[in-house]
């Protein structure tokens, strides 16, 4: 079916500013990726799945410049003990990085991997099957032409947690990024991600995790007010594996997360989090897609949004559970704290429930400050300001009380904390 | 220390009067109690004092060692040395008893240009005045009053007064939803506290609150104003004879 002319326009225009990195290993799954995202075309605000987000800064040819944000505070999880690999603008940096080895993981870049490589089978494969039903074009161009990712395979307990820094120093940086990671059976993994990335950043991760496998992921997206990401996450989870995501997000023009979790194997178990703070010229999109499809699994989506001054927050999060899909545990919470009556919060709730013997709860709120909470504070001694940022922290607990570390939990309290300082000036 | 002039207060969204001329002073070292029937400004004038919002002061003035009050913001309120323990204290799911306190305690330090209280020396006092109020370690550490029962919310409250050592404690029907023994509990936190330098204002319907927290002097307010006021022996009356009569006494 041909695409509609401004669509089919704009897919054009931004496939024609494009080059594929050529050869090896990944190159039929790109070649099948561009054949895809051509024929599914790239989002307009048209699409239902875009309703709330204009897709338009994120397709169009050219990165919109992002200034670079002049600060001298410490970056997160520098206290952290960690295997760093840190991209700059999308481009490793070697000198910046640490040694890409460590006791039962293997570490390679997806721009030099060997010719043969175990993932080969994953490339494009998790993304591919996250298609359906919503079509995610913007993740499938990055199979197409991401120029470089970490391929990260673990066969054992992880020593330390590997981190990802993705350091923004051209205005206006493109940067395409593809990760895959696969956690074997009993393996264990924590993932850091940190840094505004580029001007403009598409990052797309996919991650299998087979039976009895745990990934933790904690990522801090912000800083740089003026950058906009589109980041997507794919993963599929085998039986009793865990797998946990959190993303703390302050600052950016535009930042759409989408997060796509297919529960294959019973007793599974898929946490993903999220808080973000956001101030003015500021637009931050969660969205996502859990599918149950085997026994006895458990699923939570906990995301908590601050927005002042003309902020917009949107939450998109639906639980399929399939036939057959039986002792389903699904929870699902979005709020807002709105701050001022120029901020907005959309959300977009769904459950698709086809087996018969599940507990499945959602809810949606919006809400300014608890006035009660705010006097009983200040009547203690605490002024005005410190206690809104008391109250605000205290919002947005549950979402970070999913990190399971209690020092990654603290790193990004901590974050939050010297954002809210700074806002009161 | 506590001094209140012919205060009136009317609720700021209705236009209602609320408070009708108020006079009251409270001496340091001294315990004054109010006593009242639903309805005659018990808790607004504990709100008031406070800088709760919602009331507008008409008329009238109040001060602490001779500094209007009325114009300070709660924070500042409280760095002044008042101190409200609420009829019913809030719940603040999210942030810990213990950084709440702590929070408090070194913002009204700092506030008073006194140096901050280090986490050793917060710790074991905190600990200590916790331990006379039987709450232990596991309740300092839950979110504020999140889940606490009606008397652990209560004993809650004077451990932060015990805390914050403030000049003037204002108690708002401290006795409500407390049985015998825990009642007996928070009298004996409230007078551990008593002290020379400091006044209390109870606000109670009972007078069993009184028994264990003896009054030095005892107000009857009905429709905005004192009507009367006299001795502990005061209470006793209102116990044996209820309001009416002391009601139709002064009309």
């Amino acid at each position: 079916m041909a695409l509609p002319q401004l669509k089919q326009d704009a897919t054009d225009a931004r496939l024609a500013a494009l080059e594929m990195p050529a050869g090896g290993w990944p190159e039929a799954a790109r070649k099948d990726a561009l054949e895809r995202v051509k024929s599914m075309g790239l989002p307009s605000g048209r699409d239902e799945y875009w309703k709330y987000t204009r897709p338009d800064t994120l397709v169009q040819p050219d990165a919109p410049k992002a200034a670079l944000l002049e600060t001298d505070e410490p970056l997160v999880f520098d206290k952290v003990d960690r295997l760093k690999i840190v991209f700059v603008d999308g481009v490793f940096d070697p000198e910046a990085s640490d040694d890409l080895a460590m006791e039962h993981v293997s570490i390679d870049r997806l721009a030099d991997a060997p010719d043969i490589h175990w993932a080969k089978d994953l490339y494009g494969v998790l993304e591919t099957r996250g298609q359906t039903p919503v079509q995610r074009p913007l993740a499938t161009l990055n199979t197409a032409f991401a120029t470089d990712g970490v391929l990260i395979h673990v066969t054992g307990k992880a020593p330390k947690p590997i981190s990802l820094i993705y350091r923004h120093d051209s205005e206006a940086s493109d940067a395409i990024l593809h990760h895959v990671i696969k956690v074997d059976g009993g393996a264990e993994l924590t993932l850091l991600e940190n840094g505004p990335a580029a001007a403009r950043f598409n990052k797309c991760m996919e991650v299998e995790i087979a039976n009895g496998g745990i990934f933790h992921h904690v990522r801090a997206q912000g800083r740089d007010h003026e950058r906009r990401a589109a980041t997507a996450i794919f993963t599929r989870l085998g039986e009793e594996s865990v797998f946990k995501s959190f993303t703390l997000t302050a600052n950016g023009v535009l930042t759409r997360n989408e997060c796509v979790i297919e529960l294959t194997g019973d007793n599974a178990v898929a946490h993903v989090a999220g808080a973000c703070v956001g101030d003015g010229d500021f637009h931050h999109d969660d969205t996502v897609f859990i599918t149950h499809d085997a026994l006895n699994c458990e699923s939570r989506q906990v995301f908590k949004k601050v927005l002042r001054n003309g902020a917009t927050g949107v939450f998109q999060g639906k639980i399929l559970v399939k036939e057959g899909a039986q002792k389903t545990d699904g929870y699902q919470i979005s709020q807002s704290l709105l701050l001022d009556e120029d901020s907005q919060f959309l959300a977009k709730p769904e459950l698709e429930i086809y087996a018969d013997d599940v507990a499945c709860s959602h809810g949606s709120t919006s809400g300014a400050i608890d006035e009660e909470g705010l006097f009983y504070l200040r009547s203690r001694g605490i002024e005005e300001g410190p206690a809104t940022d008391l109250l605000t922290i205290a919002f947005l607990a549950e979402a970070v009380m999913e990190i399971e570390d209690e020092a990654l939990q603290e790193e990004i309290n901590g974050r939050v904390e010297s954002w809210l300082t700074r806002r009161r000036g | 220390m506590l001094e209140i002039k012919n205060l009136h207060v009317n609720l700021e969204e209705e236009d209602k009067q609320i408070l009708k001329g108020v006079d009251l002073t409270v001496e340091a070292g001294k315990v004054h109690a109010i006593m009242g029937p639903n309805g005659s400004g018990k808790s607004t004038l504990s709100y008031v004092l406070s800088g709760k919002d919602g009331y507008e002061v008409v008329e009238g003035s109040a001060t602490l060692d001779g500094e209007d009050i009325l114009d300070m913001e709660p924070e500042e309120r409280a760095a002044a040395g008042i101190f409200l323990a609420f009829q019913y204290p809030v719940e603040i799911p999210g942030v810990g008893n213990m950084t709440f306190l702590r929070t408090a305690v070194n913002a009204q330090r700092k506030a008073r240009g006194e140096e901050e209280m280090s986490a050793t020396d917060f710790l074991k006092e905190i600990r200590a005045k916790a331990k006379e109020l039987k709450i232990d370690a596991e309740m300092l550490k839950r979110p504020v009053n999140v889940g606490f029962s009606g008397g652990e919310k209560k004993r809650n409250e004077i451990l932060q007064m015990a805390m914050l050592e403030p000049k003037m404690c204002i108690l708002d029907e401290t006795d409500s939803g407390l049985d015998v023994d825990a009642m007996k509990l928070v009298a004996d936190g409230v007078n551990a506290l008593r002290d020379a330098g400091r006044g209390f204002l109870v606000i109670t319907h009972y007078q069993r609150l009184l028994d264990h927290i003896k009054p030095d002097v005892v107000h009857i307010m009905a429709d905005g104003r004192i009507i009367k006021t006299g001795g502990p022996e005061l209470a006793l009356e209102v116990e044996n004879n209820g309001y009416a009569d002391i009601l139709a006494e002064v009309a």
